[in-house]
């Protein structure tokens, strides 16, 4: 097997994603397989081959350092599940940073 | 005795470079703005933006990295490290990871006061990153939420990780006070911890020395700490808790129990407290970003930043030491002041030619002064010519270093020249030749005390003395003793 079940299961936690025991099954199977198929490209000989950084053969794309205007408030909040007149709320975070 | 153990410590440093805009777009840095006022759709990570690096960041990490002896690559890329938080909108943080834009350097570390030898700290990496937003937990009675500020979030950052070098908290405590220095230098950061602008996570454990050899205990990595004081507080604080831990329960590191743990400093308290399990770096999925292009590092450009360095702390610790004669701890203090004191104390003492005696000075009336006010030396009132032209009057012995600290305070106050400040003082430049007509009479006056220094009582010139200043308050008291012991000699 490409991928156990154990992994599969500590993958899903930090996807933040709760798979219940069918779905676990399901996921095992189907992630080893597209492994086992990514896997095929070890069959390839890269010995004299330069390592890629980027699909595009362009490097350097820089901006300079200037201020641009940012969104207005309401705007950026628009989409927000919850907030306040100047910010976004979430659940209590406690102590982990 | 020697404790039975050696402290590991090595420090991971963030430090916010001083751009104008954020990292990947266009928003400003500018701190204390009103929450959520400096954001835009690529920061807050919105589908479909994309990131575009900010130039101005990369060089002033490479300034940075090329000032820390750093092997620079011919080329580095972006990388996402993934996890979750509510400070973090897009669900990773861009970073560097495989091909950081630095590594491989050293920042040469040593105590003015020599409580430990002077040494090279090995500096495995600095990367940028961008930073995340700020979380501020509501405090309103009832409320239970947590509130998101994302002006931050996209503000660049450069993360050096030092090798775990250092040997104890005050060498820690060192490498700090010397690398905020050279940023400050280097004109890269303003380093106020209060802003955030500097961060320190600390990674501490002990090689408790055994029968079997050295053996490490478990790492914790310390956070939360708001001041370099406070960092050396929390790693002694820790090398005592993991010396103690260790003879309690004698875990190693790696061994079930021993795994790198995560420790929060209690400024209060003044104790650490269990914070988390260290994720292993793979739980962080780092890939890399397929929304950045790599950047390209060629050799010119890096020696170009090389050679617009400018003369650095510990070069410029040296010269004033070697080149002006004054003590390694003498040119800390100086030095630590910034550039502009460096620069007008060298003005000071090119002008008046003693090193020495300009840095007592400039140590005594200008600092003290500034720290007073709290100002910096742009808002010191005599200019350095003047300053130099004083020292030069009291050098030459015609003023007496009470009476120049008089008529420094006038110029001071009033704004004046050293002329100026003499004449309201009434002083009077006092020059040889009327010294030595004031003296000739005064021991034709006291046939005694000459008989009593010819029989071999130095000391009962001391009486002249007090009778030359009473004919003219501004005869230098040495030069009296000297000139009267001349004379009575060649009588």
């Amino acid at each position: 097997m490409a991928i156990t079940r154990d992994e599969v299961e500590k993958v899903s936690l930090l996807a933040r994603l709760l798979l219940k025991e069918p779905e676990l099954e399901q996921m095992t199977g189907q992630l080893g397989a597209v492994l086992e198929y990514i896997a095929l490209l070890d069959e390839v000989d890269t010995a004299n081959v330069e390592p890629m950084a980027h699909p595009l053969d362009v490097v350097d794309a820089f901006r300079d350092d200037e201020v641009q205007p940012s969104l207005d408030r309401e705007r950026a909040l628009a989409n927000a599940p919850n907030r306040d007149d100047e910010c976004y709320r979430v659940p209590a975070v406690l102590g982990v940073t | 005795m020697t404790e039975p153990y050696v402290i590991l410590i090595g420090l991971e440093v963030h430090v916010q470079l001083l751009t104008r805009s954020k990292l990947f777009c266009g928003c400003s840095t500018r701190f204390g703005a009103p929450p959520n006022t400096q954001t835009c759709p690529v920061c807050i990570g919105m589908p479909g933006s994309l990131p575009v690096i900010n130039r101005q960041a990369v060089q002033l990490a490479l300034r940075t990295a090329v000032a820390l002896n750093c092997t620079i690559p011919r080329s580095t890329k972006w990388d996402r490290k993934q996890y979750f938080y509510p400070d973090l909108p897009k669900g990773y943080q861009i970073s560097q990871y495989d091909l950081p834009l630095s590594h491989c350097g050293w920042l040469e570390i040593s105590d003015p006061k020599g409580a430990f030898a002077s040494k090279r700290v090995g500096i495995t990496r600095a990367h940028l990153e961008e930073d995340a937003g700020k979380s501020m937990h509501d405090e309103a009675v009832g409320r239970a939420d947590s509130r998101i500020d994302l002006n931050r979030a996209g503000t660049p950052l450069l993360e050096i990780v030092s090798e775990p070098d250092l040997r104890s908290p005050a060498e820690a405590k060192c490498y700090l006070t010397e690398l905020k220095l050279l940023l400050g230098y280097l004109g890269v950061s303003d380093c106020n911890m209060q802003e955030g602008s500097l961060r320190v996570d600390a990674n501490i454990n002990l090689h408790v020395g055994t029968a079997d050899g050295p053996v490490p205990t478990p790492i914790v990595e310390v956070k939360n700490m708001n001041s370099f004081r406070a960092v050396e507080r929390a790693l002694s604080y820790e090398a005592e808790r993991q010396w103690r831990l260790w003879q309690e329960l004698g875990v190693r590191l790696g061994e079930p129990g021993g795994h790198k743990t995560t420790r929060g400093w209690d400024e209060g308290r003044q104790a650490t407290y269990e914070q988390r399990a260290k994720e292993e770096s793979s739980d962080y999925r780092y890939f890399p970003d397929p929304d950045l292009l790599p950047v390209v590092l060629p050799e010119e450009t890096v020696e170009s930043v090389r050679a617009s360095l400018g003369e650095l702390p510990a070069a410029l610790r040296a010269r004033l030491e070697t080149g002006y004669g004054i003590t390694p701890y003498d040119a800390d203090v100086l030095v630590n002041q910034g550039r502009a004191l460096v620069d007008y104390y060298l003005a000071v003492a090119d002008a008046c030619g003693d090193g020495k005696t300009a840095c007592n000075w400039i140590q005594q009336g200008v600092l003290r002064w500034l720290n007073d006010r709290q100002t910096t030396i742009d808002a010191y009132p005599v200019p350095a010519t003047e300053f130099a032209a004083l020292l030069k009057a009291v050098l030459a012995g015609e003023l007496t270093t009470s009476r120049g600290r008089e008529v420094l305070a006038e110029m001071i106050d009033h704004g004046e020249t050293v002329e100026q400040a003499m004449k309201r003082l009434g002083i009077e430049r006092v020059d040889e030749a009327e010294l030595e007509t004031l003296c000739r009479r005064l021991l034709e006056a006291n046939p005694k005390i000459v008989a009593q220094v010819q029989a071999g009582k130095e000391k009962a010139v001391g009486s002249l003395i007090g009778q030359a200043k009473k004919h003219n308050p501004n005869a230098d008291p040495g030069r009296v003793k000297d000139i009267c012991l001349k004379l009575i000699a060649g009588m």
